[in-house]
């Protein structure tokens, strides 16, 4: 019954994905066309993306055709380990719970994060102007670390029970620390010299801030953003686990409880689609911001 | 006296468990330019500090067309050892730096500096990042953000410390030509005998620290100096003395 199941599925869904197959085939082809017009540029950055992208993903197809062939090979139940293409084909058929899951956490997500950006931006801030307030919380900031958080985590449901907020003070507990001392090591990082230079210009302490310790910190910022983004999808699940009535992190809990390991693993494969996602929205928004860091890379 | 630029009235300075200036006493005539030298760790920097403002002094005065000036950073223009132009800048808007903190508003900050790229070098680069010039532009575009604040004396501290020593005597001999064309007071820190001996009216030496000047050499050799400058005898005898009494009061 599976056997048969596993043949038919994939080519019904390869037969009702055709349209959109050839649309992006065509959209691809149409992009080459302008990449090769613009000329080697364009080829020499595939080339490039490729020796990037390429390496991993060998290595993730052996490793899935391994455990593909490990399952089918020793007749694994699939309430212990699922295929790989069991996953997909299982991820795909309900594919509507698990978009209908996504959404909510990814909006836990980014309201959790921006919660945690505004916050840090403004402890950095106000770190990087007062000197006593350096000294005063960069032990809490510590301190906001060894907090377990899968023992606080269900203490917040208690608290303020199964709504958005609970989330995200787990998300803003877990990012809020890499993005806090990244700026605030930024800010500080600023030349001795540079300080000096504006000084000598009569420059306040307010247009030093503006005119060189922010710009000088923002590679350093958004090195922090990328590690802070990846933590809050994660901490997104990990809230939505202990308790909530949507959400990617409650359908994981969910589908363990009746033994569905294959959902579990769709689920899984979604948060790690979404994570990676907005990590590549990091450098998009970075390459916007401080189009300069790139050409100065490039030279040191 | 009261005709001199620049008058540095025997500046002290300690640091904790650490004095470093011991009465450091010198003036400076209007459009001279004047090099110190001295031992590495003496203090050189600490007394640019305290020149510039950046620093204040325990005592003593440093009055600059015969006002006190002890602690103030504007009549002076510095510039650091590194060139420090910003990356997220262009070089325009690295040169207009200085203006823009005076509050001189873009446009007009935009076209006094502008005015120079030609007599720097640096015409056509306006709109290029700093990771794009040479050494030696980028020099020319720190001097550039300097000397456009339009102050009374400039402090420049070693400004080719960082360059191969073929780009550096270039720079040398460029600089000499426009500040003879300006008319600039120079106060400049060095380590290169030979470089504060081609530019310079005046060489100051200064001894380990705590130090204070202990010598001073008019360099009475003609300007232009070129080539055959350098290569002659006096120019040779003015560095000897320089360095015999660098390495007398280095011990």
């Amino acid at each position: 019954m599976t056997e048969l199941d596993r043949r038919t599925r994939p080519d019904e869904t390869a037969n009702s994905g055709g349209g959109t197959a050839n649309s992006t085939r065509e959209m691809a082809n149409s992009r080459g066309g302008t990449a090769s017009s613009r000329g080697g540029m364009a080829d020499s950055r595939w080339v490039g993306a490729w020796r990037r992208v390429g390496p991993p993903l060998v290595l993730v197809v052996a490793g899935l055709a391994v455990w593909q062939w490990y399952v089918v090979a020793f007749d694994v139940r699939p309430q212990v380990l699922p295929s790989p293409l069991r996953v997909l084909e299982q991820g795909w058929a309900y594919r509507g719970q698990l978009w209908a899951n996504t959404l909510p956490t990814l909006e836990v997500t980014i309201v959790g994060f921006a919660v945690s950006l505004a916050l840090g931006w403004v402890l950095a801030v106000a770190v990087d102007f007062s000197p006593w307030l350096r000294r005063a919380l960069t032990p809490l900031l510590v301190v906001s670390q060894t907090l377990p958080i899968i023992a606080i985590a269900p203490l917040l449901i208690i608290w303020f029970g199964f709504g958005l907020l609970p989330k995200v003070v787990v998300i803003a507990l877990v990012t809020f620390f890499p993005i806090a001392v990244g700026l605030i090591e930024g800010f500080a990082a600023t030349d001795r010299l540079a300080t000096n230079l504006l000084r000598s210009m009569g420059a306040s302490r307010w247009e030093q801030f503006r005119l060189v310790r922010l710009p000088g910190a923002l590679p350093r910022f958004f090195t922090a953003l990328r590690i802070g983004i990846t933590y809050a999808v994660t901490g997104a699940i990990f809230a939505e686990y202990v308790g909530a009535t949507t959400g990617l992190g409650i359908f994981m809990n969910l589908q363990k409880n009746s033994f569905r390991t294959d959902l579990v693993l769709a689920a899984v494969v979604v948060t790690a689609v979404l994570s990676l996602a907005l990590f590549a929205l990091t450098y998009a928004v970075e390459r916007l911001v401080i189009p300069w860091n790139q050409a100065g890379n490039g030279d040191v | 006296m009261s005709e001199s630029k620049l008058v540095v009235d025997d500046l002290r300075k300690d640091y904790p468990g650490l004095p470093v200036l011991d009465g450091v006493t010198f003036d400076m005539a209007p459009g001279e330019f004047v090099s110190v030298i001295g031992p590495s760790g003496c203090g050189k920097s600490t007394l640019f500090d305290v020149i510039a403002g950046l620093e204040r002094p325990d005592s003593g005065r440093v009055l600059v067309d015969g006002e006190d000036a002890t602690g103030r950073v504007d009549p002076f223009a510095y510039m650091p050892q590194q060139d420090l132009l910003f990356p997220w800048r262009t070089v325009l808007a690295n040169t207009t730096l200085g203006l823009e903190v005076a509050g001189i508003p873009r446009r007009a900050a935009r076209e006094r500096a502008q005015a120079l790229f030609p007599t720097f070098g640096l015409a056509g680069f306006e709109d290029a990042r700093p990771a794009q010039l040479s050494g030696g532009m980028r020099q020319r575009a720190a001097l550039l953000r300097t000397v456009v604040q339009d102050r009374p004396v400039l402090l420049l501290d070693e400004p080719f410390g960082a360059l191969d020593s073929l780009t550096r005597s270039d720079m040398q001999t460029w600089l000499a030509d426009v500040r003879a064309r300006f008319g600039w007071t120079v106060l400049m820190v060095t380590h290169d005998i030979r470089e504060a001996v081609v530019l310079s009216d005046r060489v100051m030496v200064l001894g380990p620290r705590p130090t204070s000047v202990r010598h001073e050499v008019v360099v009475d050799l003609p300007r232009p100096r070129d080539l055959a400058t350098t290569t002659s005898v006096r120019f040779s005898e003015i560095a000897a003395e320089l360095l015999g009494m660098l390495t007398l009061n280095a011990r």
